[in-house]
This record gives structure tokens, C-alpha cells and sequence, in this order.
């Protein structure tokens, strides 16, 4: 079948079930744009093209499926790549596609120009530059498996647009074959069974989980696997749904800015059992390294990651899903009840001292807890970056079916609202709930437009402390009492005007016994709603003081 | 430890493949004492020999993460197995009627070969592991080097 390659794109994301396209048009995707209208699938115009990132790694992790992203060249294709790097940093699957001037032209400076391969390099799983027309087809079914198997993470196609407008022959190929791409998905049993001998032994033993749970899909796994071993879970921020928040054997949030009594029980453990996390500075820079590595079993798919941050006794390489599998076949013969209940009297008292109530304003912690307490089984929740990025990850209870989405490696400010409207797109029966600060929501507030254009019920929650209130936490810990620089947001326009005039209701709250009433609005129905939370701009992150420097 | 190793890469020879392996050592803090790459037999498929100082730790990094690179099909630390290095250096030194002969005899003994000649310089080939080179370079240094460039060192398994 003799066609045009940008009908040949189109026909390749159809073959791949893409039926949302995020996007922004220009004039390098002509050809592209013009095969799109009239094909099956929906393109939704974004704001600004980072947004497209965002909106197509929130559909993709909502749906379980790779989210697909477009934009034009030049700018288009570098406002994708804060978007592209936050999906990479946190293994998220996402296709990007961007037009790029003609290819006699490429290196000339042309108009729109910019070395979009180049530039995304450091931020993808791979990139692909499409020279010839007819390598296409195959690069479009590589770029998909690539995104999406092994660790997964983002893929770049850069299609010139004379390509777009030449001729060929075109089959989508059945099968894949990268000679330097396989990865591993079963365990090395030799490992496995050193692995069981490990924590056999152990007294005091803690899994620690990441994102790598939600990608390969194993969390029906860990809950048998925690069941049968009775081991305490502690979780990163990318893992915060990793295991029912709700269970007996979920002890909390690790790192700078988790639950404090966990890094000591990290530090008393016997032995660590890591599962598709990457145990990175954020999550370890409170404990004491050389202890809590003595006896470090490690499971991920990425054979980098291991001995990357932690040394590891058992390295296993693969699937989380497998590997679990694998670790079930064996019996274990383990007491850890005095060690649990410890853990968990500890997690009740932690829990008391974040609900306390607040002097001044609202407890935004208490605001979460009930959004957390009505929203659905299978409900979303996208969190921003800043302090309400923390008082989600430890006040929402990520139980059932429910997710919790952050930027959790970059620590992109504005991911939560376009992240959720992707969520919305995929999930439209689920509720999904987008928490920023009054920093971040300004960052990409453009995409207010999409929820009321496609008619999406986002429910918005916006923290306002007229700060930068992470930035001045971290800047009071590290220069003393009233050494906060460049944080203070001078003007604030006013939230709930500004969301009427997007079409969306809102609701202004600043008292603690408005709680109640505000979150059973939002939940009344499942039309879009804005509450704007005022919260005393000295709230910190975590209980005791917040950061680094005082833990 | 601090210790020198070459590396050699097998990758698929697609455009934009070197890049993205010599952006690798630079984005991970790594840095490439020498580089060399070209064709192997197969046209689709080009070698990339490397050497590196770094501890264990560090080559352990870096060979894990140009593993992951898609277009990396393979990984071989030739200083760990019987390997025969090479380097190819051009010498020019600057010579006058009376050292000519001196230059020449110290080419011979180093198996090296005079591949130009002019009224006030020589220019020697030499071929030969580092410490070869390096040696002969010792030797030549009093004579006045004008210029040099060196390959780098290429390398392949025994056997």
C-alpha cells in the first residue's frame, strides 16, 4: 500500500491503539496534522507543548498505557523537554513525536530550527532522528516497545517535514528485533533462593518500595508476598500506591521528607529488601548509609540502578512481577510481630501529630485526609511539587485501586494540574483530585481551558500561602530565622475569579471548620471545582522540623 | 582503586550512536582518556575502543550504563582478558643534516618508520602499545618535538 509517511505515522499509532493525541500544531507537523483530521484518533490541544507531556505521562499512568505527545519543531520540541525529563526521571512510558524542518536543511539555522535529538538526549530511553522514509514504520514500532518494556521510560521521534510528505510502501512490522536491547524479566534463581536464605535469617527486616511496583504491574504480588513474610513496607514517593496505605503492614513514606521514626527504623533494620526503587538521595540522605546497607537485597529491572546508590548482598535483576512470583514459591518461617507492632504504634502516633489541629488556618493535612476519605476506590490523586507535594504523600491513603502521582524524580513544579487532566481523559469514571501550591498552579495555568472545553470533572485544590513555602522551609533550615530570599509571591491574582472565568466553580476556604463542607462539595457531583485553601505560610512540610538539616 | 581500562564497543552504526555514547561519559561525571572508532567487517556494526581511569565502582557504572544504550550491542573490557593494544603516533622532530642519522637509527631500533623528510624536520610513524610510544618520545624530546597526534589505542581479543 503506497501511501504518504504522514498518513503512515497515523496508520502506526492506530496499529499501537493511541487514541489520544496531546498536542500543538506548527508548521513543521503540517503534513502530520493533515493525516490526523481525518483519522480516529482525538487530538487535544494544550496550552503550552510541556503540558502535552505532562497530560500524555498522567494518561499514561492512568490508563496503563504510552501516552503520546506532539508538538512542532523548534520551540514546540524544547518546551517538550521539561515534560520528556520528568517522564524519564520517574519511568514513565510516553512517545513524543516532533515535526522538524526539511532534512537538506537540517544545521543551517533555519527558521523554527532546533536540534531536538541533541537536546533530548540526556532525558530519553532513546531517540530516533527519521533519515529515511522507509525505516518509518519500524521506528514507530521500535519507539513503542522501547517505551514501554524493561525500565520503562520516554522515546523521541524526530520526523523532518519533507519526510512527512514522501511516498512509501507501507506494512507496520510484525516483529521487533534491537540487537542491543533485551532486557531481563526473570530472576537469577540461584539469587531468588540466596534471597529467601537472607530473609530467613532476619529479625528486623523492611521492603522498601518504588515506582517500579506500578509498572510491572505487581502489586497484587507484593501484598501476597508481604502476607506470606509479614514484612513491614516503607515506600518513596514514586511508591506511595505502590501498597495499600491502608494495610496493617504499611509502615509509611521514607526520605528527607517522610515520616521521621521510619528513617530510625531503617537505620535498626537487619535487612533491606528493595523493590524497583532506586533508593536515591532524596529517600537516603537520613540514614545512616553504612548500617542500613549491610544486608541490602535488591530487585529491579535496571541492572544500572543496582550497586548504583546502595551496595546490595543479593542483586536481583528483572521484573518485579516475576521476581515476586518467583519468591513466592518458598516457605518462611520469620516472627517479626514485635518489630511490626513497634512500627505501627510509632505510625499511630505519627498520624495523631499530623491531624492536630492548627492555630492559625486550615491544617492542609486534615484538607487531604477527607478528600481522602470520600473520593472513590479508584480515585487519582496528582500532586504537585513543594509542601503539598508532602502533606499529599502522607495524608492521602493510596488503599484499592488508587493512585498517587507526583513528579517524584525531577520535581517538576506545575506536573499536577496538566497530569491530572490526562488522568481525567483516561480514567473519566474516577475521581481525580489535582493538589498544587499557589507557586505551582501558576506555572501552566493555561490548561484550565481543557477541563472546561472537554467538559473534565478535575477537581482543583490549591494550597495558598503566598510562598514558596519548600523553598523558604529549606532556605530558614539552612540560613537561621528570617533568611528566606525570593520566595514571597507579591501578588497573587484572585484564584476563584480567575477560575470563573475558565468556566470552573470554586470556593475559597481559610477556616478549619470549613473542611468538611468544602470537600462534600466537591465530591457533590462530578463537574470540574476549584477550592483555593488559605494555609499560614509557616505550615511545614513534615511535623517535626522539615529538610534535611534538622533531621 | 584508580586504574586504566580499555573498553571496547560494539554498536550499531547508526547516526547520532556516538554521540549519544561520548554524551554518556560526560553527563555521568566520566572522563575518556582516548577515543577511537570506526567500520568492523559488518557495515551495519562499528567498534568504539575507549580508555577510562576509574575505580571499580566507576567502571562497573559506566559499563551498566552503556549497556542500556539501545544501540550498544556489546561490552568487552579488554584490559581484563589477553588483548593486543595498538596506537599509531605520528612524530615530527625537529632535525638538521648532523642528527638525521641519530633520528633514524633510534627509529630503527623502535621498529618505527620515516614517512617524511624535510630540511629541518623528520617525520616518524610509530606504531605500538603506550609505553612503547611514550618511551620513544622520551628519547626523541631533546631533538625538539615540533608536533605529534596520536590515535588513541584501538584494541582486539587474542585468540
Amino acid at each position: 500500500m503506497k501511501i504518504k509517511v504522514s498518513e503512515a505515522i497515523v496508520k502506526c499509532l492506530e496499529k499501537e491503539n493511541v487514541k489520544v493525541l496531546f498536542g500543538y500544531p506548527g508548521g513543521a507537523v503540517l503534513p502530520l496534522y493533515e493525516a490526523l483530521r481525518s483519522s480516529s484518533i482525538e487530538h487535544i490541544l494544550v496550552r503550552q507543548e510541556q503540558s502535552a507531556a505532562h497530560m500524555a505521562s498522567g494518561y499514561g499512568r492512568a490508563s496503563g498505557k504510552v501516552g503520546v505527545c506532539l508538538a512542532t519543531s523548534g520551540p514546540g520540541a524544547t518546551n517538550l523537554i521539561t515534560g520528556i525529563a520528568t517522564a524519564y526521571m520517574d519511568s514513565i512510558p510516553l512517545i513524543a513525536i516532533t515535526g522538524q524542518v526539511n532534512s537538506q536543511m537540517i544545521g543551517r539555522d533555519m527558521f523554527q530550527e532546533a536540534d531536538i535529538s541533541g537536546a533530548s538526549e540526556p532525558f530519553t530511553k532513546h531517540n530516533f532522528l527519521v533519515k529515511n522514509a522507509d525505516e518509518l514504520p519500524r521506528i514507530i514500532k521500535e519507539a513503542f516497545y522501547i517505551s514501554n518494556s524493561g525500565r520503562k521510560g520516554p522515546v523521541l521521534i524526530d520526523i523532518p517535514k519533507d519526510i512527512q510528505n514522501q511516498i512509501i510502501d507501507f506494512s507496520y512490522p510484525k516483529k521487533i528485533n534491537i540487537r542491543g536491547y533485551k532486557p531481563t524479566y526473570n530472576g537469577n534463581t540461584r539469587q531468588i533462593k540466596k534471597a529467601v536464605e537472607y530473609i530467613n535469617k532476619s529479625k528486623k527486616p523492611i521492603i522498601c518500595v518504588g515506582g517500579g511496583i506500578s509498572s510491572s504491574d505487581a502489586k497484587k504480588e507484593l501484598v501476597e508476598f508481604v502476607k506470606k513474610t509479614k514484612i513491614p513496607v516503607v515506600c518513596s514517593l514514586m511508591g506511595v500506591d505502590s501498597f495499600p496505605n491502608d494495610s496493617k503492614y504499611f509502615a509509611g513514606l521514607l526520605g528527607s521528607h517522610g515520616y521521621p521514626f521510619i528513617n530510625n527504623y531503617m537505620n535498626k533494620s537487619d535487612l533491606l529488601i528493595v523493590i524497583g526503587a532506586r533508593f536515591a538521595d532524596r529517600s537516603t540522605s537520613m540514614l545512616n548509609k553504612s548500617e542500613v546497607t549491610k544486608n541490602v537485597i535488591h530487585i529491579d529491572i535496571d541492572p544500572a540502578e543496582i550497586g548504583k546508590n546502595v551496595s546490595t548482598k543479593v542483586p536481583i535483576v528483572g521484573d518485579a512481577k516475576n521476581i515476586l512470583n518467583s519468591l513466592l514459591q518458598y516457605n518462611y518461617s520469620i516472627n517479626t510481630d514485635e518489630w511490626l507492632n513497634n512500627i505501627q504504634g510509632k505510625r499511630k502516633l505519627y498520624k495523631e501529630k499530623l491531624l492536630e489541629i492548627n492555630k492559625t488556618g486550615i491544617n492542609p493535612r486534615r484538607l487531604i485526609k477527607k478528600i481522602s476519605d470520600n473520593m472513590n476506590d479508584e480515585g487519582i490523586l496528582t500532586a504537585d511539587v513543594g509542601l503539598n507535594q508532602i502533606w499529599s504523600a502522607h495524608c492521602f491513603s493510596a488503599k484499592k485501586e488508587r493512585k498517587f502521582m507526583t513528579s517524584g524524580g525531577l520535581g517538576t513544579m506545575g506536573y499536577s494540574l496538566p497530569a491530572a487532566i490526562g488522568a481525567k481523559i483516561a480514567k473519566k469514571e474516577c475521581d481525580v483530585v489535582s493538589v498544587m501550591g499557589d507557586g505551582g498552579f501558576q506555572m501552566l495555568l493555561g490548561e484550565l481551558a481543557l477541563i472546561t472545553e472537554h467538559k473534565l470533572g478535575v477537581k482543583i485544590i490549591i494550597f495558598n500561602n503566598n510562598y514558596l513555602g519548600m523553598v523558604k522551609e529549606l532556605q530558614l533550615n539552612a540560613y537561621g530565622k528570617d533568611s528566606y530570599y525570593g520566595v514571597e509571591i507579591g501578588f497573587n491574582p484572585d484564584f476563584i475569579k480567575l477560575a470563573e472565568a475558565y468556566g470552573i466553580e470554586g470556593m475559597k476556604i481559610s477556616k478549619e471548620e470549613e473542611i468538611d463542607f468544602a470537600v462534600e462539595r466537591i465530591f457533590k457531583d462530578d463537574k470540574p471545582f476549584l477550592l483555593e485553601c488559605i494555609v499560614d505560610s509557616n505550615f511545614p512540610s513534615i511535623p517535626r522540623l522539615g529538610g534535611r538539616q534538622n533531621e | 582503586m584508580n586504574k586504566r581500562h580499555v573498553l571496547s564497543i560494539l554498536v550499531e552504526n547508526y547516526s547520532g550512536t556516538l554521540s549519544k555514547v561520548a554524551g554518556l561519559f560526560s553527563r555521568r561525571g566520566y572522563n575518556i582518556d582516548t577515543l577511537n572508532v570506526a567500520e568492523t567487517q559488518d557495515p551495519k556494526i562499528s567498534r568504539i575502543t575507549v580508555t577510562v581511569t576509574g575505580d571499580g565502582y566507576v567502571l562497573e557504572q559506566i559499563t551498566k550504563q552503556l549497556n542500556k544504550l539501545i544501540n550498544v550491542i556489546k561490552i568487552t573490557n579488554l584490559t581484563e582478558c589477553a588483548s593486543v593494544l595498538r596506537e599509531l603516533m605520528l612524530v615530527k622532530i625537529s632535525c638538521t643534516t648532523s642528527t638525521r642519522s641519530e633520528l633514524t637509527q633510534i627509529a630503527n631500533i623502535f621498529r618505527a618508520h620515516i614517512v617524511d623528510v624535510s630540511a629541518k624536520s623528520i617525520t616518524i610513524q610509530i606504531t605500538g602499545d603506550e609505553s612503547k610510544n611514550s618511551g620513544f618520545l622520551e628519547l626523541v624530546k631533546p631533538y625538539g618535538i615540533i608536533e605529534i597526534t596520536r590515535t588513541g589505542l584501538t584494541a582486539i581479543e587474542r585468540g
